[in-house]
């Protein structure tokens, strides 16, 4: 009997078309907005126009007359429920709905319930709200002042503005290392604040039932486990009478982790109707009031010897949270993974300090297409390095290859902890530099500057930490990170696989069959896959930090191994031999010696069900906790070269190469799609798109057309290259990637804009690098920098 | 006649003045009685259930809400039921028959031109336009027709290879060769 072959039956490596296809194409996606409940009314919440400001009264009486209206909720209802103030996953609180002050431009101040939505919108707009203004707060530096205003008067033991001090590395020893130093190169930056806008924005359907006391609640998260513990917490109803349902996500990217004041108050209006309760958010709601992704201020130093090699760095971060410390974020560590900067390198010795302050911006600090603020590391990094190889005069690619991790050197342990346990680094790096033209670039840019052109390099090369666990360090509000799956095989050999994790884009439903294809031989055709409801998904932390396919991905192998365990001893059963004597290939065991006798994995799969030896439970069914024993670490070598014009300081993108190492593949060209799609939200960042605020507060990127995102138009092509380093502790041999490329991308950008006007005298431009800023930093030879309020724009 | 909102019990109060339109959804005529504020997105997905178009942005900028508005793409979410009436209108839904799917489909398909799905049908849309008005498009005519439409997941790169594709398909060459 010929082996079957991997490839044919959609197992690994095979770059399966997705099945999740079949309904998106057709229009038959189901998402939360397309979901109708009998009886259902509509949500729409008022929203502050002001930054920080007293609410003296709010009058709701013109609203409640408009016919049609069922229900008018204020910070008042919310507080006789003892629901106006919610946990947020870093151990802070929330306003649900506005009750002493306001304290951001969109938080939530009230909301109607109504017969349709257009009913709910003009009964909003009939809410008088009396505001007392208070001096708003748009930066750190103004949170820190003497006098500044007390954002959080709500707060016991909340004297100034600061939310923490935080440290980790080794102060002594990275001093010395400064001490010994030939040459210092320092670096000071702002990336700016951004938000993942995804293009379906938040929403949810609650439906309470009084009858049997259920909570059903259909709602846009990629966490729906940690959104029934914490419905469980804040609402006080019983975990094992709440469903949450995640159904089709239109993109997530981090936006749709945490819990926002509108998903608790549709909870509260469908309790108080007995009627479910629809609310889906607009599009500036979405833009002005959720997680958003970075706003931090770094001061960093690398501490040198002559001859390239590093021998310590420092680093300091100012943080801005916003009004409420919302970050989804790792609960020991209050600036995220920042400590996994310089990962990729050898240095002896780190040390980094973080400040967090609130201001009255928007609250969340999420992880926008990033593991937890590692976004933020590797841009810092990769800036730094950028800024010190030049202080040096040494060539950007020969300084990486001097301070790179060298393959012999694993398992490394960083100068801050973590521990890097593969990776080939300088291979990567090579190939990039092959691709993109290394080597003639000295004289091209030469050929381009008689043309009046600018052209620049830019390299960025990291390795980034995802797929958090392990359940030791990592967990969020007390709940630890592991991950789960469940698989099911039924009598004719079909399955259907469960996970904790949520797929919003990535293409779980094609991916995991093909785990369980690679493991037992199964087709991947014959298996369904279902992720989004609590009631049938095993418990899990879902799919955010590229935590997936390492940690549910792992999850998903190791059930397939119980079940092919179990399959085992039914194949030594129906072939009358002992187990000892049974060998496995691709869907098969066959007896030791004897090839041609064996039974497949369907003949077991039936016997499961309809002879299985005495003394064995019936079925053929399994569930695996996967608890990581470390992250997993994928590499990645971005280059990019541009093109400026002078004349205007526009750039354009020449040629971006892509060297990804994020070991074995499961769906190449599910991959291939996330590093494009994460190269292109770098390129945004580097680009275009951010989210400022003016000095009373007001956010100036409400909407697409001031929060600019590229289009197919200006969005470059880039050209990806591949290389395998297997994890060693992950099942597979998988790392995660839905992120290196939003992580690792920026930087490459930045560096290539920066290389190409720094003989300016130029250091540092900060992100966005628009014309304008480009054309200034290119005529004054100094600096820009991004630092709100002052717009340069 | 399909009633708008049929999951709401109350009737429109008497008061809201409505207008009968007759618009050509899919090739099938559909009578309505809409309020003349009504959003034309707002009575595709909730009036005909044609959830198949989104709502993204509310301002005309992300083209999830894409329709062919007598043949040529519009954003629904900016036009008003009432002057759709006497036109044609298609949908996603009406791209494919029950056996079949349009090649944009098929593109999108074997070249992962869509991830979440969500802007995917308006991507589609536009994308048909142009290829019924210029069967043999370069790879920056697709990008300049598909401007109108943004994506958070895929980058583009594989959205114009879908449309590639399916340009190749319908011109009766082999895409996969």
């Amino acid at each position: 009997m010929a082996p079957l072959d991997e490839l044919k039956i959609g197992g690994m490596g095979a770059s399966r078309r997705r099945v999740e296809d079949n309904r998106f194409i057709r229009g038959k996606g189901r998402y939360v907005d397309d979901i109708v409940l009998p009886g259902m009314l509509h949500m729409e919440v008022l929203r502050s126009p002001v930054a920080h400001a007293r609410i003296k009264s709010i009058d709701t009486s013109a609203a409640w007359e408009i016919p049609g209206v069922r229900l008018v909720l204020t910070g008042e209802t919310m507080a006789a429920r003892n629901l106006a103030w919610m946990p947020t996953l870093s151990y802070d609180t929330q306003a649900v709905l506005a009750t002493d002050k306001v304290r951001f431009q969109g938080q939530e101040v009230a909301a109607v319930v109504a017969d349709d939505p257009y009913i709910a919108k003009d009964a909003c707009s009939k809410i008088v709200v009396e505001y007392e203004q208070l001096p708003p707060i748009v930066n750190p530096v103004q949170a820190q002042a003497p006098d500044a205003p007390l954002i959080r008067d709500d707060k016991e033991n909340q004297p100034t503005n600061k939310i923490f001090d935080w440290e980790i590395g080794d102060k002594a020893a990275t001093d010395r290392a400064f001490a010994e130093a030939d040459v210092i190169s320092k670096t000071e930056l702002h990336y700016p604040r951004s938000h993942p806008s995804p293009l379906e924005p938040c929403g949810s359907i609650a439906d309470y039932d009084r009858a049997t006391g259920k909570l059903t609640v259909y709602m846009t998260t990629q966490a729906p486990h940690i959104i029934r513990a914490a419905v469980a917490m804040v609402a006080e109803l019983p975990e094992h009478m709440i469903r949450i349902v995640s159904p089709d996500l239109g993109g997530g990217f981090g936006n749709k982790v945490p819990i926002y004041p509108g998903y608790v108050v549709s909870i509260l209006a469908s309790i108080l109707t007995e009627r479910p309760v629809k609310w889906i958010e607009d599009k500036s709601g979405n833009l002005i009031s959720t997680g958003f992704g970075r706003d931090v201020y770094l001061q960093g130093e690398i501490a040198m010897r002559k001859d390239g090699k590093i021998l310590g760095m420092r680093m300091h971060t100012i943080s801005d949270h916003g009004a409420f410390y919302a970050d989804a974020q790792p609960t020991k560590f209050k600036i995220g993974l920042m400590h996994s900067a310089f990962a990729c390198y050898d240095i002896p010795a780190a040390h980094l300090t973080s400040e967090g302050w609130y201001t009255n911006k928007a609250p969340g600090g999420v992880a926008y297409r990033c593991s937890f603020r590692v976004t933020e590391a590797m841009f810092f990094q990769e800036r730094m390095i950028h800024n010190a190889a030049n202080d040096l005069g040494m060539d950007q690619a020969e300084f990486r290859r001097v301070n790179l991790v060298k393959d012999d050197m694993f398992p490394y342990r960083t100068a801050f902890g973590f521990l890097t346990d593969s990776g080939q680094y300088k291979k990567c790096l090579d190939i990039g530099l092959e691709a993109i033209g290394y080597q003639n670039f000295k004289a091209e840019q030469e050929e381009a500057r008689k043309r009046g052109k600018l052209l620049g390099i830019g390299i960025s090369t990291m390795t980034e930490p995802l797929g958090a666990g392990n359940s030791r360090e990592y967990d969020i509000i007390g709940i630890k990170m592991f991950d789960s799956a469940e698989l099911r095989v039924h009598m004719t050999g079909k399955a259907i696989l469960r996970t904790g994790a949520k797929t919003q884009g990535q293409g779980h439903e094609t991916t995991w069959a093909q785990i369980v294809a690679h493991e037992l031989g199964i087709p991947a055709d014959d298996i369904v896959v279902e992720e989004g409801d609590t009631d049938t998904a095993p418990f899990g932390m879902g799919t955010y930090a590229s935590r997936s396919t390492p940690v549910a991905g792992a999850a998903v192998a190791m059930v397939s191994r119980k079940i092919r365990a179990k399959a085992r001893k039914i194949a030594a059963h129906l072939l009358e031999v002992s187990e000892e004597d049974i060998e496995w290939e691709l869907g098969r065991f066959y007896v030791r010696g004897n090839p041609e006798r064996g039974v497949t994995i369907q003949d077991c799969a039936l016997a499961a069900y309809s002879n299985v030896p005495d003394g064995m439970e019936p079925g053929l069914e399994n569930n695996a906790y996967y608890d990581p024993p470390n992250l997993t670490w994928p590499f990645a070598a971005y280059i990019c070269k541009v093109e400026v014009d002078p004349a205007t300081g526009v750039w354009d993108v020449l040629k971006f190469v892509a060297v990804d190492d994020c070991g074995v593949r499961i769906n190449p060209m599910v991959v291939e799609g996330q590093i494009m799609g994460g190269l292109t939200e770098a390129y945004a960042m580097a680009n275009m798109q951010y989210i400022t605020f003016d000095e009373e507060g007001n956010c100036i990127g409400a909407n697409y057309m001031d929060y600019l995102l590229p289009t197919a138009w200006e969005t470059p092509g880039f050209e990806l290259h591949e290389v395998v380093t297997p994890c060693p502790h992950h099942p597979i041999g998988a790392k995660g990637i839905g992120e290196c490329a939003t992580v690792g991308g920026p930087a490459a950008f930045v560096n290539a804009v920066i290389n190409a006007i720094e003989h300016t005298g130029v250091r540092n431009v900060d992100m966005p690098l628009m014309p304008n800023r480009v054309y200034e930093a290119l005529k004054t030879g100094s600096d820009i920098s991004g630092m709100p309020p002052v717009r340069v724009d | 006649m399909t009633s708008l909102y049929d999951e709401v019990s109350p009737a429109p109060a008497a008061d809201v003045p409505t207008k009968r339109v007759t618009i050509n959804v899919n090739g099938e005529a559909r009578t309505v009685d809409v309020e003349p504020r009504l959003l034309l997105a707002h009575l595709l997905r909730q009036g005909l259930k044609l959830t198949g178009t989104h709502t993204g942005c509310d301002t005309t900028s992300c083209g999830t809400c894409t329709v062919l508005f007598d043949g040529r793409p519009v954003k629904s979410c900016t036009m008003l039921a009432v002057q759709a009436d006497g036109h044609e209108v298609e949908t996603v839904e009406g791209m494919s028959s029950a056996s079949e799917l349009h090649p944009v489909q098929e593109g999108f398909k074997q070249e992962h031109g869509l991830q979440c799905g969500y802007c995917t049908p308006g991507m589609m849309l536009a994308a048909k336009a142009l290829l019924e008005r210029n069967p043999d498009p370069t790879e920056d005519e697709v990008r300049w027709a598909l401007s109108g439409n943004l994506c958070r997941c895929t980058g583009y790169q594989n959205i114009v290879k879908s449309v590639l594709w399916a340009a190749q398909k319908m011109r009766g060459q082999n895409p996969e060769a």
